[in-house]
């Protein structure tokens, strides 16, 4: 269980996240969708310790995520953030077993290189393993840190925006994998999604945050609702029921 | 069962073949070493030669410790290059580049000031190394206060950055009738290497030794402090461990033989184009191609005027400039 005691960040007199205290329980595929500015990423980035709070604390699994050593928090939680712009030339074999330093710290055991290979072909990114990953497509890199994130093999799965610079079919690859590591591996899974009808087809659970605070939390039969998303956005948005999946319009 | 981070199909044959290559290269490099002075000797003498005779006089007290020094000080360069580039996360920068060197010679200028009857060795090297490390985190700290980082504008904030610490020490040096010896430790050279005088570049082997085991956390480092604090890397311990090394690196090289000059820089940009990023790989091919390239500046130092001798630095920013600009434009797609 991830758990967020009071959790408040400042840059200047912008409070961004603000007195946040909320709870996500262990499995499942929860989503935080919100608008631009609601703090969504930077609350995920207070959660995974890349960002230090300004006030409150956070725990996961009973552990404070700042006083924890490094390396055993990256074996129960892994992140992965929007930007990931690097010069760097390494190869996708490269980059995806870097998801293994937690376990080995770079000495791979035939256990790591199993984990390597099968995260590639998770990502059908076997093709490209030779490949250095600033030759690759924004959408083929993207794959390539998700892999390393899913052979990182922790219990938590944090992600902001996987889905950016990705075309809709590699977009539902992406969700269908991470809701089955949910389903069959147990992985508590928690995404921050622009995409509201991913959110709403793919979450057991959803926050929803405004100006630094959850707004309202629940399912997506609770939060996928026409007046619950036009008080959240401030724009006019529809819920349509289309083959039992709850889908927005909103584009005109 | 074990395997290197780096194992992939294809890729390390390469990377074997290469290091044997520039291992042969480096051999050969050192015999010319040992062969090329004013005094004429054949190695083949020395072999059959009385050991207290001249000939392996030379050898043992001058000619051995000099090619030692030289692959010691270009192996380690190659590798501190590297390790500050992974730091800035730019690879258009080099210890000499950056402040770091400058800094090195600044810090000789003010023991040469304030101390003039002199330090032990193990004195002067920590307070050089010192210096060096106030380079390394006025460049590093001046990145981090920047707002735009391109990978252009680095290292030419480096440029800026050396120049100040440049002009700062000839002023100095001017105030204290010192221009001279600044001079000298500006242009590093190798010919006043006799034995128990290059000793201090062995702990310079030992940093570079170090780095190989740390190499991949410093390709760790060279991904920004996200990806290293998601993957239970200590970012800011291992920051200092790099400026540590590298500052140290700087401070034997600068108190053995002086400033010299882009070896970080082309070394590990050679070997980029061959072996990629990952230091684990590289960094063993970035520290014989170090070695190498002073080897060659220096035996080319000593043959071009013969019997006299220009400082390897001298003829290493030639060579380095001409190395380096091609490797610029032959990646410049990458960098527009």
């Amino acid at each position: 269980m991830i758990e967020t005691r009071g959790v408040s960040k400042r840059y200047g007199d912008v409070l961004v996240v603000d007195d946040v205290s909320l709870s996500i329980p262990r499995g499942g595929f929860t989503s935080i969708i919100g608008p631009n500015g609601a703090g969504k990423s930077t609350l995920l980035s207070m959660i995974s310790r890349l960002t230090p709070m300004s006030a409150g604390s956070v725990q996961v699994d009973g552990m404070d995520v700042t006083r924890t050593p490094g390396n055993v928090l990256a074996r129960r939680l892994s992140i992965l953030r929007q930007d990931n712009q690097t010069s760097l030339r390494l190869t996708v074999r490269d980059l995806v077993a870097f998801g293994r330093f937690p376990h080995s710290g770079g000495r791979l055991t035939a256990e790591d290189l199993r984990h390597v290979d099968e995260a590639m072909d998770y990502l059908r990114l076997g093709d490209y393993r030779d490949r250095p990953i600033d030759e690759l497509s924004g959408g083929q890199r993207q794959r390539a840190y998700v892999a390393m994130v899913m052979c990182q093999d922790t219990e938590y799965v944090l992600l902001d925006e996987p889905l950016n610079n990705i075309d809709m079919r590699f977009a539902v690859d992406m969700m269908q994998l991470l809701r089955r590591a949910a389903d069959e591996k147990g992985k508590t899974v928690v995404v921050v999604l622009h995409d509201i009808n991913f959110a709403s087809c793919y979450s057991d659970h959803i926050i929803a945050m405004r100006q630094g605070r959850p707004a309202y939390q629940g399912s997506p039969q609770e939060i996928i609702r026409d007046e619950v998303l036009r008080d959240l956005y401030e724009m006019d948005i529809q819920v349509h029921e289309v083959n039992g999946q709850r889908v927005c319009t909103y584009y005109r | 069962m074990s395997h290197s981070l780096s194992s992939s199909p294809g890729a390390p044959d390469r990377g074997v073949l290469w290091l044997f290559l520039l291992l042969a290269l480096v051999v050969v490099l050192g015999l010319c070493s040992l062969n090329v002075g004013a005094s004429r000797m054949n190695l083949l003498n020395v072999l059959t030669a009385d050991p207290d005779d001249r000939i392996s006089k030379i050898l043992f007290v001058s000619r051995l410790p000099r090619t030692i020094a030289l692959i010691l000080a270009g192996a380690a360069l190659a590798v501190a290059g590297a390790i500050l580039q992974m730091m800035a996360r730019n690879r258009l920068v080099d210890t000499s580049t950056t402040g770091p060197m400058a800094a090195a010679a600044l810090g000789m200028l003010v023991l040469a000031i304030v101390l003039p009857q002199g330090l032990p060795l193990w004195g002067r090297f920590l307070v050089v190394s010192a210096f060096a490390a106030g380079g390394i985190l006025l460049f590093l700290g001046v990145l981090q206060r920047m707002p735009l980082r391109s990978a252009l504008i680095v290292p030419l904030v480096g440029l800026v950055m050396a120049g100040v610490v440049h002009a700062a020490s000839g002023l100095i040096a001017h105030h204290f009738d010192l221009s001279q010896s600044l001079r000298a430790w500006n242009s590093g050279d190798f010919s006043a290497i006799l034995r128990g005088r290059y000793e201090l570049l062995w702990v310079a082997a030992g940093l570079t030794v170090a780095a190989m085991v740390l190499a991949d956390r410093f390709t760790v480092i060279g991904m920004g402090r996200d990806f290293a604090t998601n993957i239970g890397v200590n970012y800011g311990l291992l920051m200092a461990a790099g400026v540590a090394l590298v500052a140290m690196i700087v401070g034997s090289v600068v108190v053995t033989a002086g400033v010299i000059p882009f070896i970080g820089l082309v070394a590990p940009n050679l070997v980029r184009l061959i072996a990629g990023d990952n230091l684990r790989r590289a960094v063993p091919l970035m520290a014989l191609l170090g070695a190498a390239l002073l080897l060659a500046a220096d035996l080319l130092g000593r043959l071009l005027i013969h019997p006299y001798e220009v400082p390897s630095s001298n003829l290493l920013s030639i060579i380095g400039c001409v190395i380096f600009l091609a490797v610029l434009l032959q990646g410049r797609a990458k960098w527009s």
